[in-house]
């Protein structure tokens, strides 16, 4: 879809052509709740260029879905703020927009697609109404043609008889359909960036691959830049240039994602490796990660792994790990590293 | 759709039964001789007291009273008062009153009560918030009886501002009682609407609605406000249904002739046929206004089907 708008500037700002679509850079936000601080996101750094998929690995309360959220302005303030940090959209600061110019750059610029689409979308409008409205309030068409464009897209993302169904509302879907509508929407107005926070967890296996497939097909159409956020290794493996692994708000490794996925060179990924089912290493049975993960309101000093971590001593209670360069292009926030990245020298 | 409808009006008839002859049961059960209270100390001479008894078919069991009350209902004939005064000419009277009035408290709490209600919710525990909770606590916490006397007394005795009883002045005159009436409702249409709004506007589509680059305004004005008006709609419904019941005590205080107060009079005066005749035609409105509220239900909520 050929872009009708001039997209040389961001919010009015022109943009640095030399700069990545995307650079995120230390990024902290904290949540001040009565029980405390917490650190929700602790140093989260990545660049994404166009065309590109960013992964981010974690459990939940990693603090992956928070910092998404702060890339794209939509943290409820109070509690949360973002208290550090730089995200540059084609090397303009974010961060310093004012809000309304931000919201320029929300849904139209960069856009968003969440987990469960159920609850994701608006249970009292019909989703060619929703999906329409993303022409309105951005393009200011009118009713008709915004309605017209909806169910073009919805075409586009293949959901069938898009003419009937965009009066249908959205409990009248299934999973699948419905996580089809949410990027239809998404999509709407061409974002240069598209952030899928789990977009396939609620989803039924048959159904995910067909989605991932959907995303992937879009993606090579459009050129945008995708950041992918999941807990599903398997995913990143087939999908990602780049994966960030998240623990307890930190990011504890980062690289490319097939050397990452092959070797990992931080416990905790060893570990998201172990617990999951694999078809070319042979193993009795699944290994979980033992224990859970921390209190964010008490984060043990030094390494936040430590407690869960097989390979745990006594500096890691002492000292937070640097985040030692494994190869040029990979790090690992482990004292350990190199052992642990030994460990699967021979798979 | 049409089923649904039908099967609701078919409940209507036990209701409508159920409901009329409990207040049929419960008038005739009121000690004392209408009749003789009618008269007071006038002398009333045997025979005159039979006929009327007869003609109000006092002597009769109850059931066939109220049989044969229930027949002239069907016909149109509510009956008569003591003065021989149809009770459907009653109706006629006292009824656009009661209206007006109702539907002016009506306005009054709906407007203000869904305004203090969002403006509380959308900064929960600021200024506004704390404003509206506090001020509803108070109006629900005083009796409607103080309410009225005292708005009497500040605004139209002290300030004459508003006229302080009757209907003299028209509409102007149905403006202060309007308010007391409906004070109360308008504190809980003010704090269903906050909680509503507050458990809405944590709900995953409002964090979409943000991400689409919506302003706040339209994301609180169209997104979160039609599924926070779902809960409140219900209670405007039966509020209005007994709105329209007429305000005993504020048609009292301000000494407007409505429903209400014939009602009140009726019952003081054992005239059976005035209180059954307005209670059946307010039983017949609260049931309707139940059914539109229901029917409104699906209409802000597509989720809801009627089968």
């Amino acid at each position: 879809m050929a872009t009708t708008l001039s997209r040389d500037a961001v919010a009015g700002r022109p943009v640095d052509p030399a700069a990545p679509l995307l650079a995120v850079e230390d990024l902290r936000v904290e949540f001040r709740i009565d029980a405390g601080t917490v650190r929700a996101v602790n140093g989260l750094s990545y660049t994404l260029g166009r065309g590109e998929t960013v992964a981010i690995l974690g459990e939940s309360g990693s603090g992956k879905s928070v910092g998404a959220q702060a890339v794209m302005g939509i943290i409820d303030s109070p509690p949360g703020f973002v208290t550090g940090g730089s995200v540059r959209f084609r090397g303009v600061e974010l961060l310093d927009l004012p809000e309304a110019e931000r919201r320029r750059v929300r849904g139209n610029r960069m856009a968003m697609i969440f987990q469960d689409a159920l609850t994701a979308l608006n249970p009292v409008f019909p989703v060619g109404w929703q999906i329409a409205e993303m022409f309105r309030i951005h393009r200011g068409l009118p009713r008709k043609a915004a309605g017209e464009k909806a169910i073009e897209l919805m075409e586009r993302v293949k959901i069938p008889s898009a003419r009937v169904r965009a009066g249908s509302y959205p409990h009248e879907f299934s999973g699948g359909m419905r996580q089809r509508v949410m990027i239809a929407m998404a999509l709407s107005l061409d974002p240069e960036i598209l952030i899928a926070d789990e977009p396939t967890t609620a989803l039924d296996v048959t159904v995910q691959a067909q989605i991932m497939s959907l995303l992937a097909e879009l993606q090579q159409q459009t050129g945008m830049g995708l950041i992918l956020i999941t807990h599903d290794l398997g995913v990143v493996a087939e999908v990602a240039d780049q994966v960030v692994v998240m623990y307890a708000g930190r990011e504890v490794e980062k690289g490319p994602s097939l050397p990452v996925y092959h070797r990992p060179a931080h416990p905790y990924t060893l570990g998201l490796m172990d617990s999951l089912p694999r078809r070319d290493v042979h193993t009795e049975r699944l290994r979980p990660i033992k224990g859970s993960p921390p209190d964010l309101l008490a984060i043990p000093p030094g390494c936040a792994f430590r407690p869960r971590c097989p390979y745990g001593r006594e500096i890691c209670a002492r000292e937070e790990p640097p985040l030692a360069a494994v190869t040029s292009d990979r790090i690992s926030a482990c004292h350990f590293w190199e052992e642990v990245s030994r460990e699967r020298a021979g798979a | 759709m049409g089923r649904y409808l039908i099967r609701r009006l078919l409940q209507f008839i036990p209701v409508f039964f159920g409901a009329t002859f409990l207040i049929f049961v419960m008038v005739w059960a009121i000690p004392g001789d209408p009749i003789r209270a009618l008269a007071g100390d006038r002398f009333l001479p045997e025979q005159v007291r039979q006929e009327l008894r007869d003609r109000y078919h006092l002597d009769d069991p109850l059931p066939v009273q109220y049989g044969k009350y229930m027949g002239g209902v069907f016909q149109g004939d509510f009956g008569d008062d003591f003065r021989g005064r149809p009770v459907t000419d009653l109706l006629a009277q006292r009824l656009p009153i009661t209206v007006r009035l109702a539907l002016l408290a009506f306005g009054f709490e709906v407007v203000l009560g869904i305004v203090a209600g969002i403006l509380a919710g959308v900064r929960r525990g600021g200024f506004m918030d704390n404003l509206v909770l506090v001020s509803t606590l108070v109006v629900i916490a005083i009796p409607i009886f103080v309410l009225g006397f005292l708005a009497q007394l500040v605004m139209g005795v002290k300030f004459g501002w508003f006229p302080v009883s009757g209907v003299q002045r028209g509409l102007y005159s149905y403006l202060l009682p309007a308010m007391v009436l409906g004070s109360v409702s308008l504190a809980y249409i003010a704090r269903l609407t906050r909680t509503s709004l507050i458990e809405n506007l944590r709900a995953d589509y409002v964090r979409t609605a943000t991400a689409k680059g919506l302003s706040r305004r339209r994301v609180v004005g169209i997104h979160t406000f039609r599924n926070s008006m779902i809960p409140v709609v219900t209670f405007l419904a039966i509020d209005l249904g007994s709105l329209m019941g007429g305000a005993i005590i504020t048609e009292t205080i301000f000494n407007i002739p409505g429903l209400g107060r014939a009602v009140f009079e009726g019952v003081q005066r054992q005239e059976g046929t005035v209180v059954v005749g307005i209670v059946t035609f307010l039983v017949v409105v609260y049931m309707v206004a139940n059914l539109l509220v229901d029917v409104l239900y699906a209409v802000l909520d597509p989720r809801i089907r009627y089968e």
